[in-house]
């Protein structure tokens, strides 16, 4: 059976995003979204209220148009079981500014809390190592997750997939907005590109 | 520039695939995104040859509808191919480009619906267009070479410059019969 995971979600990405830098981050639908928004609202971020699966290839997407700068996928265990090819696209189009940080409950926590493949064995690191990704690594305590943040603000010769194992339990939710046109300028902007 | 030439054996409107790349690239095209289909086979050679252009080959093509958004989002341009089999993958995901008015072009070669010799195909040939248009895209339909060239230039226009989201289907009689 996986050990069971001590650490709270929120106190996890505040210590991940503390000192971000300017680190542009996309959040997965569900709590990454509102862990996301719950450490401050920010121009740099994207959050998903939908497209399941696809947080990991906005972030392809964007890294590769911004080679220049760090990009995180922050999602969820079903987001990115949801999104597995991508994993193997991303392998192949090997980005060195890509990290995604899977924060993994085990369960389906938007839909009813039943146990998730990650709960029930499936390990996304040695997906990830399989699909030839640069580094990969799981955390448990808050002082791991410190050394992450350092590890993630480092440069990398491809890209890198993390899991933070978190306790299933849905914290207060933390809502940013759901007008993805307003995001999406915002965030284009904070990239000094002009509104359309 | 590095931008291959396109292929000198092939002329006029038999090599509609040159025209698509030399049309995307004086779009501003920076990245291009695949499933691996015979029809587009010259074209992903072209890009895949262009050290300018970020290519990603993907496992399922609704992978290629968050990757144009990501890439829009970090300032590029982005064209998805894709065959008509693909095209009921992507539907939840193509959420993502309506809700966000993301520009979004695809080029969608039609399997099932001219000398197809695979009746699995023939389903999903029906369902392009009208799940297409459900999600909210505009559909474009090409069925020679010259209206083809046409359509993909004013798509991209329109896609980039007016924040549409478009498909361009290519008939499948404009490819040619599958040989086996």
């Amino acid at each position: 059976m996986p050990m069971q995971a001590q650490l709270d979600r929120r106190a996890a990405v505040a210590a991940l995003l503390g000192d971000r830098k300017d680190t542009l981050v996309v959040s997965g639908l569900g709590s990454p979204t509102y862990d996301l928004h719950s450490v401050g609202d920010h121009d740099g971020n994207f959050y998903l209220w939908g497209a399941m699966g696809g947080a990991a290839l906005i972030g392809l997407g964007l890294a590769q148009a911004q080679p220049g700068k760090r990009v995180l996928a922050l999602t969820g265990d079903g987001e990115q079981l949801m999104g597995l090819g991508g994993i193997a696209t991303i392998g192949v189009a090997r980005p060195r500014n890509l990290d995604i940080v899977v924060i993994d409950n085990q369960h389906f926590g938007e839909t009813g809390m039943q146990a998730s493949h990650t709960g029930r064995g499936v390990d996304l690191t040695t997906i990830a190592t399989a699909c030839g990704f640069a580094a990969t690594g799981t955390v448990r305590t808050l002082a791991e997750v410190d050394r992450l943040a350092a590890e993630i603000a480092s440069p990398a010769d491809g890209p890198r997939l993390f899991v933070i194992k978190v306790l299933a339990e849905n914290p207060p939710r933390s809502l940013p907005s759901r007008d993805a046109v307003f995001i999406k300028n915002r965030f284009r902007a904070h990239l000094g590109f002009a509104a359309a | 520039m590095h931008s291959p030439k396109p292929n000198p054996e092939a002329r006029g409107s038999e090599d509609w695939p040159s025209e698509l790349y030399r049309i995307l690239k004086a779009a501003g095209v920076g990245q291009m995104s695949y499933v691996p289909d015979a029809g587009h086979s010259q074209l992903i050679r072209l890009f895949s040859a262009d050290r300018d252009v970020t290519t990603n080959v993907l496992t399922t093509e609704e992978e290629g509808i968050a990757v144009a958004a990501g890439a829009w989002l970090g300032g590029q341009r982005s064209v998805l191919l894709m065959q008509s089999s693909g095209v009921g993958n992507c539907i939840n995901m193509l959420s993502l480009s309506a809700i966000g008015r993301f520009p979004l072009l695809m080029l969608v070669t039609m399997r099932g619906e001219w000398a197809e010799f695979n009746p699995w195909q023939v389903p999903m040939s029906r369902a392009t267009q009208p799940s297409l248009e459900a999600i909210g895209l505009k559909v474009m339909r090409a069925e020679t070479a010259e209206d083809l060239v046409d359509t993909v230039e004013s798509a991209a226009a329109l896609a980039y410059e007016s924040d549409q989201q478009i498909a361009v289907l290519i008939g499948q009689r404009l490819i040619g019969k599958k040989k086996w």
